[in-house]
């Protein structure tokens, strides 16, 4: 009963956001065709490339988690995506067969491997969390590195990890592990990933995240950016704070990759290396390290733009201007876009407390 | 009632001995000071005290409780909080968070809480709020409860310092410098501020200064160090007549020393 | 056991490690890897073992090049220079056009011009990139250059790598393109046969190289005033701009040290392995030559030259028993020595002042 009244309670106060984000959908979904009346503008493609986008907020706010909001240096965000990405798939394509299944089971098993894929994706960020214990800064930076290459290296390897398992008697999971076939990719992965629950998912991460970010124990986080010795010796733990961020973190770029495993329907460990880590790192710092705001339209933008770059027929020179913008940009403007601003509706109302 | 109590503590770096035997014992609701010249070791004290380096020996029991190694943030949950010197507050947050931050570790609500904004988030976070203004109004701060802490002159940094140690609800106040870089006018100031607070708050004070006057304007007891180890202990006007603390800050003079 | 328990087991072990007196340690890490290099004596034998020794010592050479210039710029500025890589490709690129040059003229000792050419072009490169690029964050927030030194990578490397019919006149005059080039033979090939071993004169004399240009840099670095300089603006920027150093002028020329070191490196690189793959070749030696110095501490110049053997060595020996360990040992070995050594094996942290 509580809990309803929670939930009205919380429409009440939103509505206008629900009002907007719901309006949104339904004029893409519009433009998309489904109505008799607008012809179809967005194709598949241009839907494809907006859930890219989408699929990009999700990562680029949960690298904010670490960089930016925690202070921390972590270039290897593909990993927990990589992770997440393959976990999820092993559920829906090698240990069920999601394709065969009817709409609903089918839904809440998608469902389902997206949080697997971030559990163990923050699993993962557990143990990344922990040398933080010991290692600042720069090492840090290249352990994160690192862990993202191994991880990589692990999937490729599943060929061997098959063998071994099969020769110490496991041999249904070892014939699931093979499945994996890590240096090949793993193609033929149903398609489930529709617009409708990727637009929600990416909405719902946000919010998470955001209200994480603005609760005490996103404060904490603030502080260890802000200020390490002095959070510490305001009775704040800090190591346990960067490993909370680098898990949750991990949680959402996992949830990330098992979407964007299902929207391309193949995938391979090539697509998760440092390059694409360094991808998210890129929008991260266009929009402004400590803005959630700056996140979601860096990474929109960065994504959409390459194909109007595309239409123009621009192909090779857009990895020249690319950089050389952001060569630019931050040498205007070094906080990025956004530096620490935010939309203001993102920002909770300050009650004047008299 | 003894409230703190360092015994034989010492503090080395490889060879160097910042810290070497030092033994003393501080009452509750004392003002303690402690001077010395400049790279005598009085922070690495402070240090030490708040778990920022672990001591090399020697043991420093804090209510009956032996926290030496102890982490930061354990000691300071258990009582003892400390201010810098230099300034280390959240420059980017504002002046209200700096303070609300220091209630942290007193909040119960746990991670889903705050996710979900249930009951639990929004009654803590009204409170913090609400003690935080107060705290702030103490200090003629709340004016600036929406500034970034970064944007705030300099002596009102240091005061929103020592709003934000006193925000843990500490039982023995650690400052390291508090009248660094001020003028005369605001040195009498803090000395009237920080007299009220102990009263108020019913604080032990251990103060490290190099302002004589505020030293002896308001310290019950005065702690000497040089090259690490004590070399004198008593009342403001024991000394200033101390011959050892005259040799330590001026060497052998034969000029007499005024007490400024 | 319960988690404190098991926490406080391991503290208690890596406690009780380092307590252990410093011989004693080195003693115990010999005896480690002594034990593996036996074990791999035996599976392999012995002349295996001095073969892949050999091509690891010549690996090592071409890692410590590069190694020794990112370790001199982020000691000098604290600055991961993630162009050095491309700079590394420049001299690769630089030596093969004077190269063919210098052959169709039938100009004698070619290879010496070469190199010193290379090293020359290449320096230059790396202190305009210095100025136009880097300069300007000096005393900004370190990210900011970051980011930059990232855009100026993929600056490099796309341009490049356009093709010379799409680029108008008089820029594709300077592009490289991005299909493999042939490098031609400076040196004529000679392969030697020394107790079953095989040996490429063109490796011996990678590693001669790389011997005489490390110890040109230590006279540098330790014995003049230069060197001094450098060093001194390594350990305390601000105090060297009040003793009326010349900062500008020492970073200059750390750069063009640093990046003529790694134009080296590049030369040899292509000599040795007979072509150009693409702008994209420095890449990965960039990244593992990155890792290279950190594991030897980042900002020491022993420890570049020391992480890159064992870099080389090790990555050598498990290539040689399965490609894919060979790939990914670079990264357990790093992770496993910052474990112990979170400064890497000859770093220092410098202490934050409380």
């Amino acid at each position: 009963m509580k809990m309803i009244m929670n939930i009205i309670n919380l429409i009440r106060k939103y509505y206008k956001f629900i009002l907007i984000t719901i309006l949104v959908y339904l004029l893409i979904e519009i433009l998309s065709g489904t109505t008799p009346i607008v012809p179809r503008l967005l194709t598949r493609y241009y839907i494809q490339i907006l859930m890219f986008s989408l699929i990009n907020i999700i990562m680029t706010v949960s690298l904010n988690l670490i960089n930016g909001f925690t202070g921390q240096f972590s270039i290897g965000h593909a990993g927990f995506m990589c992770i997440g990405a393959y976990t999820s798939a092993y559920f829906t394509t090698i240990l069920f067969k999601a394709a065969k299944m009817a709409y609903f089971p089918q839904l809440a098993l998608f469902i389902f491997s997206l949080i697997m894929g971030g559990l163990i994706a923050a699993i993962a960020g557990y143990f990344i969390g922990l040398p933080t214990l010991k290692l600042k800064g720069d090492y840090l930076a290249i352990v994160t590195l690192a862990f993202g290459e191994i991880v990589r290296s692990i999937v490729r390897a599943s060929d061997e990890i098959a063998a071994f398992l099969n020769q110490i008697g496991l041999v249904r999971f070892s014939e699931t592990i093979d499945k994996i076939s890590g240096p090949r990719g793993l193609s033929a992965i149903p398609a489930l990933s529709k617009f409708w629950l990727v637009y929600v998912i990416s909405i719902l991460s946000v919010i998470i995240m955001r209200n994480f970010i603005y609760s005490t124990h996103g404060r904490a986080c603030l502080s260890i950016r802000e200020n390490e010795v002095a959070a510490e010796t305001m009775g704040i733990n800090t190591t346990r704070y960067k490993i909370i961020a680098f898990s949750l973190s991990a949680f959402f770029a996992g949830v990330g990759g098992g979407l964007f495993a299902h929207v391309l329907r193949f995938i391979h460990p090539d697509n998760f290396s440092f390059i694409k880590s360094i991808d998210y790192l890129i929008y991260l710092y266009a929009g402004g390290m400590g803005s959630i705001t700056g996140s979601i339209l860096a990474a929109t933008g960065l994504t959409i733009l390459p194909e109007f770059l595309r239409v123009i027929n621009f192909q090779q020179w857009r990895m020249v201007i690319y950089p050389l913008l952001l060569i630019i940009l931050m040498l205007r403007k070094p906080e990025g876009i956004f530096g620490n601003r935010e939309f203001s509706f993102l920002v909770p109302k300050r009650k004047e407390v008299n | 009632m003894v409230i703190l109590e360092l015994k034989d503590l010492c503090c080395y770096f490889g060879g160097l001995k910042a810290v070497d035997k030092f033994n003393t014992q501080i009452k509750k609701d004392e003002l303690v000071g402690l001077i010395g010249p400049n790279g005598a070791g009085k922070t690495t004290v402070f240090n030490v005290l708040t778990g920022i380096y672990p001591p090399t020996s020697g043991e420093v029991i804090f209510r009956g409780e032996n926290i030496g190694g102890l982490l930061s943030h354990k000691i300071t949950q258990k009582g003892i909080v400390r201010t810098f010197q230099n300034i280390r507050i959240f420059s980017n947050l504002s002046v209200l968070d700096n303070i609300i931050i220091a209630y942290h570790f007193r909040t119960h609500y746990s991670i889903f809480s705050g996710i979900l904004r249930d009951e639990n988030y929004h009654r803590e976070e009204e409170e913090m709020n609400k003690q935080a203004m107060e705290l702030l109004r103490l200090f003629n701060l709340h004016t600036y409860y929406n500034n970034p802490a970064g944007s705030l002159p300099y002596g009102e940094q240091r005061k929103l310092e020592i709003a934000r140690a006193l925000a843990t609800k500490p039982s023995l106040l650690l400052l390291d410098e508090p009248a660094a870089g001020m003028n005369p006018y605001e040195t009498i100031k803090l000395m009237e501020l920080v007299k009220k607070i102990k009263e108020d708050f019913q604080l032990t004070i251990f103060l490290i200064e190099h302002h004589m006057q505020f030293v002896m304007g308001i310290c019950e007891r005065i702690m000497v160090m040089d090259f690490g180890v004590q070399i004198a202990e008593g009342t403001p006007p024991e000394i200033q007549k101390n011959p050892k603390v005259i040799e330590a800050y001026l060497g052998e003079e034969k000029k007499d020393v005024k007490s400024s | 056991m319960t988690k404190k328990q098991l926490s406080d087991s391991i503290n208690n072990n890596i406690l009780t490690y380092n307590k252990l007196t410093n011989w004693k340690k080195y003693l115990f890490i010999s005896v480690i890897i002594l034990f593996f290099l036996f074990l791999y004596i035996l599976s392999f034998g012995i002349q295996a073992f001095l073969q892949q020794l050999v091509n690891g010592i010549q690996l090592g050479s071409i890692y410590a090049l590069i190694a020794l210039g990112y370790t001199m710029i982020y000691g000098i500025i604290k600055l991961i220079n993630f162009a050095h890589g491309d700079l590394f490709m420049f001299g690769a690129y630089i030596s093969c056009f004077l190269g063919n040059y210098l052959i169709a003229h039938n100009f004698g000792f070619p290879f010496i011009v070469v190199l010193i050419f290379s090293m020359v072009v290449t320096a230059l490169l790396g202190m305009s990139i210095e100025k136009i690029a880097y300069k300007p964050l000096r005393f900004k927030p370190r990210l900011a250059a970051l980011i930059t030194a990232l855009g100026v990578s993929l600056f490099l490397e796309n341009f490049f790598a356009l093709s010379p019919e799409n680029v108008p006149f008089p820029l594709n005059k300077i592009v490289f393109g991005p299909k493999f080039l042939p490098f031609p033979a400076l040196i004529a090939d000679k392969t030697y046969n020394i107790f079953g071993i095989t040996i490429n004169n063109i490796k011996i004399l990678d590693i001669i190289i790389t011997v005489i240009l490390m110890i040109l840099l230590q006279y540098i670095v330790k014995k003049t005033m230069i060197g001094k300089a450098m060093r001194a603006v390594a350990f305390h920027k601000d105090a060297c701009l009040m003793m009326g150093i010349n900062i500008n002028n020492i970073i200059s020329i750390t750069f063009g040290i640093g990046t003529s070191l790694a134009a080296a490196a590049g030369t040899l690189f292509a000599l040795t392995y007979g072509q150009l793959q693409s702008p994209y070749l420095g890449i990965w030696p960039g990244l593992k030559a990155f890792i290279a110095a950190v594991l030897g501490g980042i900002g020491s110049i022993p420890g570049a030259m020391l992480g890159s053997y064992v870099m080389g060595i090790s990555e050598t020996f498990a290539t040689s028993i399965n490609s894919n360990f060979g790939y990914v040992i670079a990264f357990i070995i790093l992770i496993v020595v910052l474990i112990f050594k979170p400064a890497g094996l000859l770093g220092k942290f410098t202490k934050e002042k409380v």
